[in-house]
């Protein structure tokens, strides 16, 4: 179930890490739209660490499970779950 | 079993390949290449050139600095992920033109990270086999010339050759501890086998070695109970100034302290990293601990920490 106020701390730690505005899509990927690149992806994932004080394991590091606003968040569920 | 650095050599190729003239092949502007990367110009090898001409002008040149002659030599290790497959590997060419016909010398077939699997190796069996020369070389011009040329990949690489002696005898900076670390299940991100062009997983092997680099660098201090803040110099594979920028970042140092010479050379895969040291023990007389680290296909990293003596 969607968690609004995860969602919108999700949102302010993703518009720390880029400049462009956000795609009004969650579900829309964050790489081909280009919001993201191969530099901003560990900036983002170190951003969602402390913000949510968690630590993102390297089995974990798959690009695919930060491709787009949704993916993140079912990823950042699954952690508090 | 102590094991001691005694010095560095290198050979870069004269071709100078800029930003504008790859850019042209590519359709990118400098500009674009230099953000991406960082790096504004490399050096490429001509055709006739070998990988084992330049490991063994590298070679020469850490036993011209090191004032060790090549018959004191008791084993050779020569990286390069770029050397034509087959057999005989590199190793033994550069052995016999060095004037050693039964000194051991063998290949270590690894990208990028082959030089610092060859030199935590090297500080191994330097008490058995004496005088080691580690030796990391690469073509890398001819690797992307290979196939079609891949805007992504073609403007980051650069030929050259990096050397370094290692031996029980004391010598300047003592190598005090090491980690490696090596992840199949990501094999496929970066992958080159003279068949189809280089294959970059640019994101993946980006998170990867923008996570791994300071971990497994952190994972050496703290095992030796030395602060990031105290190493005098980080000398880590060239394979982007805007990583090289990150993982100080992550290690809390000043960017300075990561040796950065990706914008004249190019990301030279495994020979990157002993050319930084290269250039490095010639111009900077700092004392103090360094770190050695590097990532690379595979995946295989790791770290090297050295104090001098």
């Amino acid at each position: 179930m969607p968690d609004a106020t995860r969602r919108e701390r999700l949102l302010r730690v993703l518009k720390t890490v880029t400049t462009q505005p956000l795609p009004a899509d969650d579900e829309e990927s964050l790489f081909e739209s280009g919001l993201l690149d191969s530099f901003a992806l560990p900036d983002l994932v170190s951003a969602l660490e402390k913000e949510f004080s968690i630590k993102v394991p390297d089995r974990d590091l798959n690009p695919r499970k930060f491709d787009s606003i949704a993916r993140i968040d079912t990823y950042l569920q699954d952690r508090a779950s | 079993m102590r094991a001691f650095l005694h010095g560095f050599g290198m050979h870069v190729p004269e071709r100078v390949v800029t930003n504008a003239e790859i850019g042209a092949r590519v359709d990118r502007t400098p500009e674009k290449i230099e953000g991406a990367s960082g790096i504004r110009e490399r050096r490429w090898a001509v055709a006739e050139t070998s990988v084992a001409d330049l490991a063994l002008a590298a070679a020469q040149d850490c036993l011209t600095r090191t004032g060790v002659a090549a018959s004191a030599l008791g084993l050779i290790i020569v990286a390069s992920g770029s050397a034509r497959p087959g057999f005989p590997g590199p190793a033994a060419e550069v052995a016999v033109r060095l004037g050693l016909e039964s000194t051991p010398a063998f290949d270590l077939p690894m990208a990028s990270a082959g030089s610092l699997f060859g030199m935590a190796m090297a500080a191994q069996m330097a008490a058995h086999f004496g005088d080691v020369l580690v030796i990391g070389a690469e073509k890398m011009s001819a690797v992307i010339e290979a196939g079609a040329l891949d805007p992504n990949t073609a403007i980051l690489f650069g030929d050259g050759a990096g050397a370094v002696l290692i031996s029980a005898r004391s010598g300047p900076w003592e190598i005090l501890d090491s980690v490696l670390h090596s992840d199949g299940q990501y094999r496929d991100a970066l992958t080159f086998d003279w068949s189809a062009p280089l294959r970059m997983d640019g994101l993946s092997v980006i998170l990867q070695a923008a996570r791994k680099l300071p971990s497994s660098i952190e994972e050496l201090l703290t095992r030796q109970k030395v602060a990031a803040a105290d190493v005098a110099q980080f000398l880590l594979h060239q394979a982007n100034q805007n990583l090289l920028v990150r993982v100080a970042k992550s290690l809390g140092v000043p960017a300075e302290r990561v040796y950065s010479n990706v914008a004249r050379y190019g990301n030279t895969s495994s020979a990157s990293m002993l050319i930084a040291a290269a250039e490095w023990s010639q111009t900077n007389p700092a004392t103090g601990p360094i770190v050695f680290s590097a990532f690379g296909a595979g995946f295989h990293w790791g770290a090297l920490l050295a104090r001098s003596v």
